[in-house]
């Protein structure tokens, strides 16, 4: 009928490139260009991402951190996505992106200081790795992601950001806001939606009615893409298309991968309290990593060796995490009174005095 | 000397700074073509081009979010809330991460946005146009807040915000826009944190910022016929607060009292009158009294009369002061 917009008539299927078998769909319709060299590096992301994820679980079990947010199952979204940057683009992360973390160099002691409660978002400097700070408040980072591409974009730099967030966030205002500017502006943005099925315990089906988290990016006036979260090549492949719009000046994508948390939101929380053990099967079965290795051995890009080589290099990550978070401490409290303004305002001043001095009275 | 109104010189301060520093952009609803709705942003999209004078989509949280993207790439926004009461739907933009960046990025980030917000009442306006929200920003550690009454200190301190490497909250008192003064652009006055005396006097000493310093001054030339010496305190920024300049009066005076439009309880007199009191109990003659809004929502324009302090009210505790 003339005017109205069917949500009958949106397309609720995925982008797949490798099947959960490992093999290629035929015809997927995009073009690979993963070298052998490629296929081992996807591979060792994935897999390094897994050990630092499990790490770290391991040290909140442990009590060595308060909460931790596992990205189990979830590494063929992350390092699909984060291998099509460039070493200049920008990240705007929430708090579940170990694997892209981890792609840009960033040392994942760095991020567990967060759970820990030794610092709050980061510790690195976002400048020499193009990620910014975890960003706890849902969504609030994508409206970052824009207004950085913007101020890019103006000053005539090729620079893209992608914007992550999770199913649930999707349902914030500031999810809208970003997505409109990006739209109106024509930003460089790439807005990378990991459906991971479940915001804590609350399913998508009653996070919104839209036919697919895709569909949405039709009101902003540019492109969804439902890819399969799992299968790493697909999510590559549409990451590498948005990139390339983007840099070119098309304007944002909004790239909906489909996957699974295989853990809790966060270690606080109980998944058996809110989906069964047959749904959790079924996801493991269609695990991302198990499929590309299928894959990359059939293209003979993986040897022994070479896995071999990248388990020695996980175990090594994961020692390093611990030694680094194990007994860490914060740093010097005089760091918080220093860096609320440019210059300490008098009344911080004297409380930092008073602070100091009691301190003093304490110790002596 | 030319006849200057306040909004003309946050145009010319605004002018000015995207003239000098090619880092600063100004963003808002209907900044560009229609130059505000204050025309505080009059001519600029024409002189400056729609990439650094940016007409919005109408959203708050995204004009602060974008703006903080910006400010880590580098620039230094300037945003435009059209009025008091609709920045609220930006309120975690600016608590949640503007207020911490410089913080929690242990001092590598300083996100330098400049928040306008066109405020209070006394202009007639319909509900949700007349608000006074500073204590909510200057109870946020990590924002300065700035708020001028005349059109010299109008430029001076929006230029001087815009420079700062800390986001600044910077109120606009709407009644006080077509006040003129005789000065000559540019100009610069006493810097940011900063109160100075708009009026000497011996016997008791008024506070106050922004719209309400015309009510204050007033209330000062009627006490004067009384015989008394009120002394007049311009605070100019609320965040920090210039204590040592309204302590240096109350030494001499032994009294004060503070007037805001915002709502009495828990704002910026409650703060001050706090201050005072830790750092002089015994220079005070007589308790501090504050004088705002009554403890209500802002009412319908017919009615904001009998809400706004004036200077009956001020008087009234000027009285209670003095005879204390």
């Amino acid at each position: 009928m003339r005017g109205v917009v069917d949500p009958a008539s949106i397309p609720t299927d995925s982008v797949e490139i490798l099947k959960p078998d490992g093999t290629l769909v035929p015809d997927h319709g995009y073009e690979l260009d993963l070298k052998e060299e490629d296929l081992r590096e996807i591979y060792r992301a994935m897999m390094l991402a897994r050990r630092a994820d499990q790490e770290s679980t391991n040290l909140q079990r442990q009590g060595e951190l308060g909460v931790y947010t596992p990205c189990l199952g979830q590494e063929g979204a992350q390092v699909g996505a984060g291998y099509a940057l460039d070493a200049g683009d920008w990240v705007f992360p929430s708090y579940r992106e170990l694997a892209i973390a981890m792609m840009r160099k960033i040392d994942p002691a760095e991020i567990l200081h967060m759970f820990r409660g030794t610092w709050h978002g980061g510790l690195w400097d976002p400048r020499e790795h193009g990620y910014m700070y975890l960003s706890v408040p849902i969504a609030t980072q994508m409206l970052h992601a824009v207004g950085f591409a913007y101020a890019a974009k103006i000053n005539g730099q090729k620079t893209v950001t992608l914007a992550c967030c999770g199913d649930g966030a999707t349902s914030e205002g500031d999810f809208h806001e970003a997505c409109n500017f990006g739209g109106v502006w024509r930003t460089p943005t790439v807005f990378l939606v990991q459906n991971n099925q479940y915001a804590i315990s609350v399913p998508i089906t009653k996070q919104t009615a839209a036919p697919t988290i895709a569909a949405k990016a039709l009101g902003y006036g540019f492109p969804g893409v439902r890819v399969d979260g799992n299968d790493v090549l697909a999510c590559y492949a549409v990451t590498k298309e948005a990139v390339r719009r983007a840099r070119e000046g098309e304007g944002p994508t909004l790239i909906e991968a489909v996957t699974f948390r295989m853990g809790p939101h966060s270690t606080a929380d109980d998944p058996t309290r809110y989906r069964s053990k047959e749904e959790e099967a079924s996801w493991r079965a269609r695990d991302p990593i198990d499929r590309f290795t299928i894959y990359a051995e059939g293209e003979g890009a993986l040897t022994e060796e070479f896995k071999a080589q990248v388990e020695e290099e996980a175990k090594e990550i994961a020692r390093h995490i611990r030694a680094e978070i194990v007994g860490a401490g914060p740093g010097p409290v005089d760091e918080l009174f220093e860096n609320v303004y440019s210059e300490m305002p008098q009344i911080l001043e004297q409380q930092y005095e008073q602070f100091k001095r009691i301190q003093r009275e304490r110790e002596g | 000397m030319a006849s200057v109104t306040l909004a003309q010189s946050l145009n010319e301060a605004l002018r000015a700074s995207l003239r000098d520093d090619e880092r600063v952009l100004v963003m808002g609803e209907d900044v560009g073509l229609n130059g505000g709705v204050f025309r505080i942003t009059d001519k600029l999209q024409a002189e400056f081009g729609e990439e650094r004078v940016v007409d919005t989509p109408l959203a708050e949280s995204g004009i602060i979010g974008t703006a903080i993207g910006m400010a880590i790439y580098g620039l230094k926004p300037v945003c435009e809330m059209q009025f008091d009461g609709f920045t609220y739907p930006a309120f975690e933009q600016l608590v949640s991460h503007l207020a911490k960046f410089g913080s929690r990025s242990k001092g590598r980030f300083r996100p330098s946005v400049v928040v306008r917000i066109p405020y209070g009442g006394g202009i007639g306006a319909v509900e949700h146009h007349s608000e006074s929200p500073e204590a909510y920003f200057a109870h946020t550690a990590g924002l300065r807040v700035v708020c001028p009454s005349t059109p010299s200190d109008a430029y001076s301190l929006l230029v001087e915000s815009i420079q700062s490497p800390d986001p600044v909250i910077f109120f606009e008192p709407k009644r006080r826009y077509w006040i003129k003064e005789e000065v000559d652009l540019p100009v610069t006055t006493e810097p940011m944190g900063k109160a100075v005396v708009r009026r000497e006097g011996n016997d008791v000493t008024l506070v106050s910022y922004g719209p309400m310093m015309r009510v204050a001054l007033d209330a000062a030339e009627e006490a004067a016929s009384d015989g008394i010496g009120v002394e007049v305190v311009d605070l100019r920024t609320i965040s920090p607060l210039d204590v040592a300049t309204v302590l240096t009066s109350v030494r001499k005076t032994g009294r004060a009292v503070i007037v805001h439009e915002a709502n009495v309880s828990f704002g910026v007199g409650a703060e001050l009158a706090a201050r005072i009191s830790e750092a002089d109990f015994a220079s005070l003659e007589a308790p501090v009294m504050r004088v705002g809004g009554w403890d209500m929502p802002y009412p319908p324009a017919k009615l904001e009369e009998e809400y706004l302090p004036d200077v009956d009210r001020v008087l009234d505790a000027l009285d209670a002061v003095l005879n204390y």
